[in-house]
């Protein structure tokens, strides 16, 4: 038993490195959007939609790089539209968000279709785990560049946030616009910004999907996981660092239903595939019930009008 | 393209101008009907999977004289098929339709079949019934088992017979592909074992690589699937250097190096069957299942994971199937340790379709 629970645990190390770096940037890209008082509800179509540019650039260049890089710009071009759309007067960011998705995942099927058939070229790992010994640990521990920069990324809103006048503008337009106004900053212009570099971030989140890990494109690639990470914004308080952890944590949770399988304990494996949903639900529950969370949220946020 | 479609649109205000119509190429003896074949996919047709698998049989029937192919793919199981199978039939004048999908069949195909009695309605699953459907309705299903008992042949003598199965959900037909494989395997290994891990759902591209990994860190040394379109995990499994059998369509192109064979149906025996049938002017049969005894299945070309002694066991493991050598065969117990099979059963016993057990020698549960 003891033997079958490091398969688990290797399972779940491994499961949150590799399925948590489209959930990191995802939730980052949400973070710098809501941070400047705006929701933008469609980062699942931007995930999609770079999902699958990322892996058709790649393929009809060779470099999977370019079709990261790819990917952002497909992003940045979506979430500049929503920025764009929402800036006129009496528009809903939530609605406007919610179309996006729709029309991104729609572009993306529409014209991805060539591109489900051929491989195209993928990311390379980094093998960090070789000198363990351990085959299982080894392939855990196989991770992507785009984890660290992820990371990195992370580490740095953090810091900008609360240090550079750019960070500080950001949360100031989140805050309260009219103060933002008596600065003399541009609200709209702010937002716009905050918005397409959010759908950037979430362009590179999909093309880790479709470029590294599964590593194909195909319709059913995504399955909700732009939305999840949206979700998980919420569950980290809007604080970068935190977004890490809850991704991490996800990805986590989400290995242990087939892992457990994999180690005989097969019975309920339904309710174990469940687990990434429960959990999120109890520590959302658990988070939102104290006063001090109320403070972390952007006061210029839709939800909260 | 034009021309023929308006032409076609005529015959039917034609045939609906007279209610007789419906009767006249039963009455008189004409030469041959011109099939009009309107199938619906569930998902894209180019997905290496199910809906490819469709999508390359009918491919081979648009070279036959006579025949006109009407396709439409990402049909979701909604009153959006309705619209879709209604449009062939009113705008291309279908007079064959088929419907991929499982969810397609109640209440879709059942209602539509009832408003358009003279047109043909065939749905890839066992699900017409005799006494309650249309009888312009009806079902055709393979046995993929047999082709995936093959897999398990070659799969067992191209490893030391540790297998991995990433199924979708614990229905009797990917059980029975599970137990075949289990069956297969051990009918050349006696210690061959299938661990199963269920995802849950049929198209789950993350949750299928992670339980692709899991099987091989749990030591599979070759890993088979039964979801809708395997690319994922064929190419997981190629990536972490095991073998691999596929399911559905051909993969091996996905799996250059550890590709042993796969189960593929083989949809253009029954298409080109059913052309015949409406183009001859008769009923094609309501109800049509089989397996290799009637050339309904193949398997995939032998990859580079096959090796030599696999191959001569799988080719004779078909040719025992083609005579109609039983699978299961008694006695045989589940996982729990009871007996499920007492004696043998023919490859297409009704006991078989309700089948809600996973066989000893396979880990893991249904539920």
């Amino acid at each position: 038993m003891d033997n079958a629970l490091v398969t688990v645990l290797i399972a779940m190390l491994g499961g949150a490195i590799r399925v948590s770096t489209p959930f990191m940037f995802v939730a980052l890209g949400e973070t710098l959007t809501e941070k400047s008082g705006r929701i933008n509800l469609g980062l699942e179509g931007n995930l999609v939609l770079g999902a699958m540019v990322a892996y058709a650039v790649s393929y009809l260049s060779g470099n999977a790089w370019l079709g990261v890089l790819a990917a952002g710009g497909s992003g940045l071009c979506l979430g500049a539209l929503h920025g764009y759309i929402c800036k006129l007067p009496r528009v809903n960011d939530i609605a406007v968000g919610i179309a996006m998705m729709s029309f991104g995942t729609g572009l993306a099927f529409f014209f991805g279709k060539p591109f489900i058939q051929p491989s195209a070229p993928r990311l390379d790992a980094i093998p960090l785990g070789d000198w363990t010994g351990n085959p299982a640990l080894a392939q855990a521990l196989q991770v992507n560049p785009l984890f660290f920069v992820g990371i990195a990324l992370a580490v740095f809103m953090f810091w900008a946030f609360r240090n550079t006048r750019w960070g500080l503008i950001v949360r100031m337009t989140g805050d309260s616009a009219a103060s933002a106004k008596a600065m003399g900053v541009s609200v709209d212009l702010v937002r716009f910004l905050a918005t397409a570099a959010g759908g950037f971030l979430a362009g590179i989140g999909g093309a880790f999907l479709s470029l590294y890990y599964p590593g194909s494109w195909n319709q059913g690639l995504s399955s909700g996981q732009g939305l999840m990470a949206v979700a998980l914004v919420i569950f980290a308080r809007w604080d970068p660092i935190k977004c890490i952890f809850a991704a991490l944590l996800f990805g986590a949770a989400g290995a242990l239903g087939p892992s457990l399988q994999s180690i005989g304990i097969s019975q309920g494996y339904y309710f174990f595939n469940a687990a990434p949903y429960i959990l999120t639900l109890i520590i959302m529950i658990i988070s939102a019930g104290s006063k001090a969370s109320a403070r972390d949220v952007p006061g210029e946020l839709s939800i909260t009008k | 393209m034009t021309l023929t479609a308006i032409s076609r649109r005529r015959l039917l205000k034609v045939g609906a101008a007279g209610l007789a119509a419906s009767a006249l190429p039963f009455g008189i003896a004409r030469a041959q009907t011109n099939v009009v074949l309107g199938i619906v996919y569930v998902g894209p047709k180019d997905d290496f999977g199910w809906n490819q698998a469709h999508a390359v049989s009918v491919e081979s029937l648009k070279a036959l004289p006579g025949i006109t192919v009407v396709e439409e793919e990402n049909v979701p199981e909604t009153d959006a098929v309705s619209k879709s199978m209604e449009s062939m039939i009113n705008l291309d004048g279908a007079n064959l339709i088929l419907a991929t999908s499982f969810g397609y069949y109640n209440p879709f195909v059942v209602e539509l079949a009832k408003k358009y009695p003279d047109v043909t309605f065939r749905h890839a699953a066992p699900l017409w019934n005799k006494d309650k459907d249309p009888a312009n309705a009806g079902s055709y299903f393979p046995y993929l088992n047999q082709a995936h008992y093959v897999n398990g042949v070659a799969a067992g003598l191209s490893s030391g017979g540790k297998i991995g199965f990433v199924a979708a959900k614990p229905i009797p037909s990917v059980l029975s592909n599970i137990n075949s494989v289990l069956l297969g395997a051990r009918s050349v290994n006696p210690n061959a074992t299938v661990q199963v891990i269920f995802t849950g759902e049929w198209s789950l591209p993350v949750r299928e690589a992670e339980a692709t990994n899991a099987l091989v860190d749990a030591g599979c040394e070759v890993i088979t699937c039964h979801v809708d379109s395997p690319k994922v995990v064929i190419e997981t499994a190629e990536g972490r250097g095991v073998k691999t059998a596929g399911h559905n369509a051909s993969q091996a192109p996905l799996a250059p190096k550890g590709f042993i064979t796969g189960a593929e149906y083989k949809w253009e025996t029954i298409y080109k069957s059913y052309a015949d049938d409406i183009a001859a002017g008769k009923t094609p049969p309501n109800f049509l299942v089989g397996g290799y005894n009637n050339d309904m299945l193949r398997n995939t070309p032998y990859g580079a994971g096959a090796t030599p002694e696999a191959i001569a066991a799988a080719d004779a493991a078909i040719a025992a199937l083609v005579a109609g050598a039983p699978i299961y065969k008694g006695t045989l117990k589940d996982n729990a340790g009871n007996v499920v099979v007492d004696k043998d059963y023919d490859n297409y016993d009704p006991y078989l379709d309700g089948m809600n057990w996973l066989l000893e020698g396979v880990q893991g549960s249904i539920t």
